[in-house]
């Protein structure tokens, strides 16, 4: 039997709207996969350093400040700089269309809008699993 | 009969006594209320007959106790409530602009958005800041900001709601010390802020301290309002966040009134007189979409709180029972899909919030879900209350829907619901139990769970989402803040450290070091005495950090 996914989901940056991120996790979890959940608040080096700890697959990075477009990136980095850029990064929260492209350019590699259906965000993950 | 010649007898107390003295003082807006088509509406409709008892106990009259019917005995006939826009963005200068324009377009009172940095008690120079310098709201790092943002508004004019919470008492300090400067004496200032920090715990996450040093603060505040500025709501004590992480609309109202009865209890320990700052207590709620509900829940809020002032705490003043509360509609609600629909829905939220009495109401912009509302949104948003309160005539009867069959047994149902969850949390040790445990996170997650998967089968309708939907171009006018704003911020920043002296800066400092460290002393003076001398929000923050140290989560999945 393979390994299980794992997954991170994370909440970088200081808002503290933590219901589509707290849905998702659960979600994710009754859907089989494994799901760590970080808590609100958290800065993209305690995200990495918890992704790399926790050796997870994938990192769901969850924002409704509009701080995405300096915060997702940053994530992105320094995983880069830590070997670990094997991990798939997608993001979600009130992300403006016209920030999606400039996000997939810098290594996001799906952004999930309000109102994505959850088998959607499960399909994306099924299809880029390595 | 017996029966109802009391009740006529308490209907001519009501008019002769609660009626009259408002009256009086604040005649109704016009001598005669008519629908429009000229049938006279009633001030207040009452039963020809059935049980009277029942009903004076339970529905009653207006601005009369249990205050089912609302808190003043004209309601809108007296006056509208009054409508203020939430906002803030960006610096203090376009913050500024944009509540000269709200006050220009008949908004009657002012609320500011701060940013996350300034909620969470960091100057924008803080590296921790980074992407977030006033997106959610207007930056505030010390005196000289709230002067800009305050620019040209006479602050003996307007009513200011602040939506901040642990650093509430060194924003309250900055506005008391602003009109100082423009010469208006603390006493005449009226407005509010949030200073709920529980609710921050459980669901909108900008908590910087422990439950016991907040609870403190917040106590500091009650008692230093009550003898300096009578006429401030001291707090906003919200469900609406509650809600907006997910909770049901009985579960929004039990939380909300058990953080409610734990900051009382926390003042009357505290050895304040409850009737001393009761009455200064004010509420914050939602308004969602099933119209019946929500009515019926703003009617129950008012009548168990009426009951707990009166009952548990001994309250004597009526001022002390009243449930007098700010509404906005539900961002939750909106959708990103089909934005133009929303405006349909934040005029189904005004009308919960006006039927069920609101005192003052944000109506959201359409624009919401996908991003900050551009000032053509916020307009319509605002007319919709204006539509709402001059056009559609639900504003001439008191509570009109009292005696619905539905609306009071829906009215019923949730106030014994709330009270379970009342007991049940008593029955925990109280809120600040309740949440270190988390139980009410667990519940709230659970509803919203329910929720959730009843949009993704389909068994919940939400238009524009999961049934009529269209394909779409992406929106083009998003209002954006210009990301090179936190480099001018921190430049004002510096410039006003240059320029105080900092020898009496950390002379203040200390002094609220000092106090911080004697739980009996009161915080306000010293966050007063440091803000007039340009001491940073941050500065003081984190003086009160290496004191009470931070709060951390308890994360419940």
């Amino acid at each position: 039997m393979s390994k299980k996914i794992r997954i991170l989901i994370a909440k970088p940056g200081l808002d503290g709207h933590d219901r589509g991120a707290k849905y998702v996790a659960r979600a994710l979890k009754d859907a089989g996969y494994e799901v760590i959940y970080t808590g609100i608040r958290q800065t993209p080096e305690a995200i990495v350093k918890t992704a790399i700890q926790e050796d997870v697959d994938f990192i769901g990075l969850s924002l409704l400040s509009g701080a995405h477009n300096e915060l997702f990136p940053k994530v992105v980095e320094l995983l880069r700089s830590r070997n670990a850029g094997d991990i798939i990064v997608l993001g979600g929260g009130v992300i403006p269309e016209a920030d999606i492209p400039g996000l997939k350019e810098k290594g996001i590699q799906a952004v999930f809008t309000p109102g994505t259906p959850i088998r959607d965000i499960i399909a994306f993950i099924e299809s880029v699993k390595r | 009969m017996q029966n109802e010649e009391r009740f006529q007898q308490h209907r001519k107390e009501w008019e002769n006594a609660t009626l009259k003295k408002v009256t009086d003082r604040f005649p109704e807006r016009k001598t005669e209320f008519k629908t429009s088509s000229w049938l006279p509406a009633e001030r207040v409709d009452i039963p020809e007959s059935g049980d009277f008892e029942a009903f004076s106990e339970k529905i009653g009259f207006p601005g009369e106790y249990p205050f089912t019917r609302g808190v003043q005995p004209t309601m809108y006939r007296g006056r509208f409530w009054t409508m203020r826009q939430y906002a803030g963005f960006g610096t203090a200068e376009e913050s500024n602009q944009r509540y000269k324009y709200l006050l220009k377009e008949g908004q009657t009172g002012l609320s500011v958005a701060f940013d996350l940095p300034t909620q969470i008690g960091y100057d924008s120079d803080n590296p921790i800041a980074e992407g977030e310098v006033g997106k959610v709201g207007v930056a505030i790092d010390s005196m000289q900001d709230m002067e800009v943002l305050f620019d040209g508004i006479p602050l003996d004019r307007v009513s200011t709601s602040m939506t901040i919470n642990a650093p509430a008492a060194i924003l309250l300090a900055m506005y008391i010390a602003l009109a100082e400067k423009q010469g208006i004496v603390a006493d005449q200032l009226t407005g509010t802020i949030q200073n709920d920090i529980l609710k921050e715990y459980m669901a909108r996450g900008t908590y910087i301290f422990p439950p016991k040093p907040s609870l403190r603060l917040i106590t500091n505040i009650f008692e230093y309002c009550s003898k300096s500025v009578p006429k401030w709501n001291t707090i906003s004590i919200s469900g609406y966040h509650i809600r907006e992480a997910g909770s049901t609309a009985v579960q929004e109202i039990a939380f909300t009134l058990a953080d409610g009865i734990e900051y009382v209890k926390a003042a009357v320990n505290a050895g304040l007189d409850v009737d001393s700052f009761a009455g200064r207590l004010s509420f914050f709620f939602n308004a969602h979409n099933d119209l019946l509900e929500e009515i019926a829940k703003f009617r129950a809020a008012r009548r168990i709180w009426a009951k707990v002032m009166k009952e548990k705490f001994q309250a004597q003043k009526s001022k002390s029972m009243m449930l007098r509360f700010h509404t906005q509609t539900g961002g939750s609600t909106l959708t990103a899909q089909q934005p133009d629909n929303n405006i349909v829905r934040v005029t189904i939220q005004t009308l919960a919030a006006v039927l069920g009495g609101t005192q003052s109401l944000h109506t959201n912009s359409r624009d919401e879900a996908l991003g900050l509302p551009t000032e053509e949104s916020v307009r319509i948003a605002l007319r919709t209350q204006q539509i709402v309160a001059h056009e559609s005539g639900v504003t001439n009867t008191i509570d009109p829907l009292a005696g619905s069959f539905t609306i009071e047994r829906l009215t019923d149902t949730i106030e014994e619901q709330v009270w379970q969850y009342l007991n049940k949390i008593e029955a925990i040790g109280g809120m600040v139990r309740a949440i270190e445990n988390g139980y009410v996170q667990k519940e709230i997650q659970d509803a919203a769970y329910r929720y959730q998967q009843e949009i993704e089968s389909g068994e919940r309708i939400i238009v524009g989402v999961n049934k009529f939907t269209i394909q779409e171009n992406p929106p083009t006018d998003i209002l954006k803040v210009d990301p090179q704003l936190r480099k001018r911020q921190i430049a004002k920043l510096a410039a006003v450290k240059q320029q105080r002296n900092s020898e009496v800066v950390a002379q203040k400092l200390a002094e609220l070091r000092r106090i911080a460290q004697n739980s009996e002393q009161n915080l306000m003076p010293p966050i007063l005495a440091a803000v007039k001398e340009y001491a940073t929000l941050g500065e003081i923050c984190n003086i009160l950090r290496e004191e009470f140290g931070e709060y951390r989560e308890s994360i419940v999945l």
